[in-house]
């Protein structure tokens, strides 16, 4: 019964959906105030349906009930609570389900937190954020619907895939759904502007806190995810340039140059109608990563005939989304006026540099993506595009950029003075060259390329601190003021050092590891040792265990250091019974910011047992680095202005339209 | 929603995660066995979802790999034993595509982003630049001007 009623939830909220989908927009034409605050409370009133359709399968879940269908065939009554939750969005209908409830959930904090966004701007934003959610409410209620019954209801479920009873599908689905469906706000909020025609530094007062939000979880599931499958899949890679992965880096991409973009339209009134189309952009491309995803298109082209509704509903959605946002842009941007003028060397230039990298990237790796699959369409040869080929054109682009970055905190708006920043740089340079040869020195020389790459995450680093350095006047005052200026310092300056600090360390990370690492491959036995890293590790021998659901071969290694015992590591093999599925569970030890990773092969010879041993310098400061980027955001947001920021409208009543004089 | 489906993936081409090169592949020269770890990265394990020769552990892999190594050791060039891969198994090998007619636009993509984006943005400045320096004020505006300037 209960499972029914969370199907008639989302029914309910298909219908409200459709409501808020209508009448607020026609209300901000004819100026109907009822009409357009009719959206907050549709909006509010579909979270509510949405989160308690969402409730009642994660009970179906909790409780076990074969009966559902999605239940039977991703659950399991043995299977630890927290992965019985999990396994909620462990799978196609759960997942959409989750992608709803996170879109509506922002349509609900907009109608919530929006009280003093500008009526028709808030009504039209609603309903746009409403066209979404039908659209994916018709998706799951026509192609995948979760509350399916299954009669007779099976004893027990098929388990849900062994790598996916990991905390990591706990926490890296939400957050990446939260960064992917944020996106769908700046997107709401860029056809709201173009069906208004009209567009201010106040709209990107508005959209600037989500784009940062939204960037801000993605970021985190980013890297939250490249984390995951690096220990739990087994050979100690954590990026594959997979076209799934892929999905999920386009937005990050177009989201980094938005967050750049809205920046000099907030303080400059310039780039308006760029930043609205990054605005699309960035939305559309989580459309088609949710497309590439869902679709399955993307294992082959023939995975549409396996389920060729969703794939074609989906791609429908796209169409319908893409093609009619830019189609409004093409009509409409004319109307929105551009602002400020700058010279090509000033803050503007050097975010507008930002920007055509940053864009330039995200066509590259879509290209690179969809290429295989087009020309296979066209022509029928089928080629490959995989990670060779995105290391080197993604690597070449961002250079420029990377090297740029210290430079654009430091230019003045308007007219910058390329000489004199680079001169406030040479430290920044000096340290970086300096740390960059000490450290290939410390590592006995290595490729060449290393030593520069080293340097230039230093110097990112230090270029970021370098700019609060120079603002709070440190050197030219006293210690004291100094600090006093430095404190007073607006957040936002803070989050843009540490997201630029972070990308210096997740440079150095990735150049550490790329140059230094080292790879072992051995069959060992018992009482035999293998070096790595300076350590020595000794095998001990192999242990049987079980856990609620597997089986499993777990063998010991003790960790020496000129012959002190300093740690110890069990890698193991689990077999899970319901799917009769072998997983590797590496074993890492952690040394400093290094990696020591042990993962277990096959038994070739009675005892002995091939092991894969790795060595991963300063591999910790990948993620590390996205953890200072994610502070920087986080900071960014509590900035005072942006938490102020939407009063400030009012106070400039020109701008206001009759209707939301209050 | 990636690394679930990359998994689920792995799950369909029933690859357990475990090993690529396997001990008894290594060949005893370490110069050479780089080569063929720099040579199996860009090849495609034809029968994985998107894993190089070097990372998957398919059967398939397994012969390439082996393959590969014959060839370096026989005394082939790098280029040789790629070429002899794709002559034996087609472009879709490479992971890396090789600049032809079919993958201009791929390759041609981020170079002509960056020309178009570039040219866009220098043809907007110089019109910006021209409208900046704006008509001189007429003689009667000078005057004008004088009169206010005076106190």
């Amino acid at each position: 019964m209960i499972i029914e009623l969370g199907h008639y939830a989302l029914v309910l909220a298909l219908a409200t959906a459709f409501v808020q989908a209508a009448l607020p927009i026609l209300g901000a034409r004819l100026n109907d105030r009822a009409l357009m605050e009719l959206a907050s409370s549709a909006a509010v009133a579909c979270f509510l349906l949405v989160a308690f359709s969402f409730a009642v399968l994660t009970f179906a879940y909790v409780t076990s009930d074969f009966s559902v269908r999605n239940v039977w065939e991703n659950s399991h009554s043995l299977k630890p609570l927290i992965y019985k939750i999990s396994g909620v969005w462990g799978n196609h209908e759960g997942s959409m389900l989750l992608w709803l409830l996170i879109l509506v959930f922002f349509s609900a904090l907009v109608a919530t937190f929006g009280r003093n966004l500008p009526e028709t701007l808030k009504a039209n934003v609603l309903a746009v954020q409403a066209w979404i959610a039908v659209a994916f409410t018709l998706f799951i209620l026509l192609t995948s619907n979760p509350f399916a019954r299954l009669i007779p209801a099976p004893g027990e479920g098929k388990d849900l895939n062994p790598i996916l009873q990991d905390v990591g599908l706990a926490i890296h689905p939400p957050l990446l759904y939260l960064g992917y469906v944020g996106f769908s706000v700046c997107f709401s909020f860029a056809i709201a502007a173009l069906i208004e025609g009209r567009i201010d530094a106040a709209w990107a007062r508005w959209v600037r806190p989500w784009t940062l939000a939204a960037w801000t979880f993605l970021t985190a599931g980013i890297s939250m995810g490249s984390y995951w499958a690096y220990y739990e899949l087994g050979w100690g890679g954590w990026w594959f340039w997979d076209p799934v992965e892929n999905a999920s880096f386009m937005p990050w991409l177009a989201g980094t140059a938005l967050l750049h973009s809205a920046l000099v339209m907030e303080k400059r009134e310039a780039l308006k109608i760029w930043t609205v189309l990054l605005a699309i952009m960035t939305f559309s491309l989580s459309l088609l990563g949710t497309f590439l995803v869902r679709s399955g298109v993307l294992t082959s082209v023939h995975a549409f005939a396996t389920d060729p509704t969703r794939g074609i509903f989906i791609l429908a959605i796209l169409v319908f989304f893409i093609g009619g946002a830019f189609s409004l842009f093409a009509f409409r941007a004319s109307r929105l006026k551009a602002g400020g003028i700058f010279a090509p060397i000033s803050k503007e230039g050097a975010l507008v540099f930002n920007n055509l990298i940053l864009t330039t990237a995200t066509a590259t790796v879509l290209t690179g993506t969809l290429y295989p699959l087009v020309l296979e369409a066209l022509t029928g040869d089928k080629i490959s595009v995989g990670p060779p080929f995105f290391n080197m054109t993604f690597g070449l682009l961002m250079l420029p950029l990377l090297f740029a970055v210290p430079f654009g905190p430091l230019l003045a708006w308007k007219r910058g003075d390329l000489m004199g920043v680079a001169q406030r740089l040479f430290a920044a340079v000096a340290i970086g060259l300096v740390v960059g040869c000490i450290y290939y020195y410390a590592m006995n020389g290595g490729p060449i390329l290393a030593l520069f790459g080293i340097a230039l995450g230093v110097y990112l680093i230090v270029g970021s601190l370098t700019d609060l350095a120079l603002r709070s006047g440190l050197g030219k005052v006293t210690g004291n003021v100094a600090w006093r200026r430095f404190s007073g310092l607006p957040r936002s300056a803070f989050g843009t050092a540490l997201a630029h600090i972070g990308l210096g360390v997740t440079l150095i990370g990735i150049v550490a590891v790329t140059a230094f690492e080292t790879e072992t491959v051995v069959e060992m036995k018992p009482g035999m040792t293998v070096d790595a890293g300076g350590y020595t590790l000794r095998f001990d021998g192999m242990r049987n265990g079980s856990g609620p659901n597997y089986s499993e071969e777990s063998g010991h290694f003790t960790i020496t250091s000129g012959g002190v015992v300093v740690a110890d590591i069990w890698s193991s093999k689990r077999l899970y019974q319901a799917r009769r599925m072998p997983t590797t569970e590496a074993g890492i030890r952690t040394f400093g910011l290094s990696q020591l990773y042990v993962s277990l092969g096959d038994q070739i010879s009675e005892g002995g047992i091939v092991v894969r041993i790795w060595w991963k310098p300063m591999i910790l400061c990948i993620w590390g680095g996205t953890l200072f980027m994610m502070a920087g955001g986080f900071v960014s947001l509590s900035d005072r202005r942006l938490r102020v920021g939407a009063p400030t409208r009012a106070k400039r009543p020109k701008t206001i339209p009759v209707g939301a004089a209050e | 929603m990636n690394r679930l489906l990359l998994a689920f993936f792995l799950f369909l081409a029933s690859i357990a995660p475990a090993f690529a090169v396997n001990p008894d592949e290594v060949l005893s020269d370490p110069a050479l066995e780089a080569r063929a770890r720099a040579i199996s990265a860009e090849l495609r394990c034809m029968v994985c979802q998107n894993q190089s020769i070097d990372d998957s552990n398919a059967e398939l892999a397994k012969d390439l790999r082996v393959l590969v190594r014959e060839r370096l050791a026989n005394g082939d060039s790098d280029d040789a034993v790629i070429d002899y891969v794709v002559s034996r198994y087609g472009e879709f090998v490479l992971l890396k595509p090789r600049l032809e007619t079919k993958t201009m636009i791929l390759w041609g993509m981020p170079i002509l982003l960056l020309f178009i984006g570039a040219m866009t943005l220098l043809v907007a400045a110089l019109k910006r630049s021209r409208q900046s320096r704006g008509t001189p004020l007429s003689d009667d505006e000078k005057e004008k001007l004088k009169k206010l300037l005076q106190p």
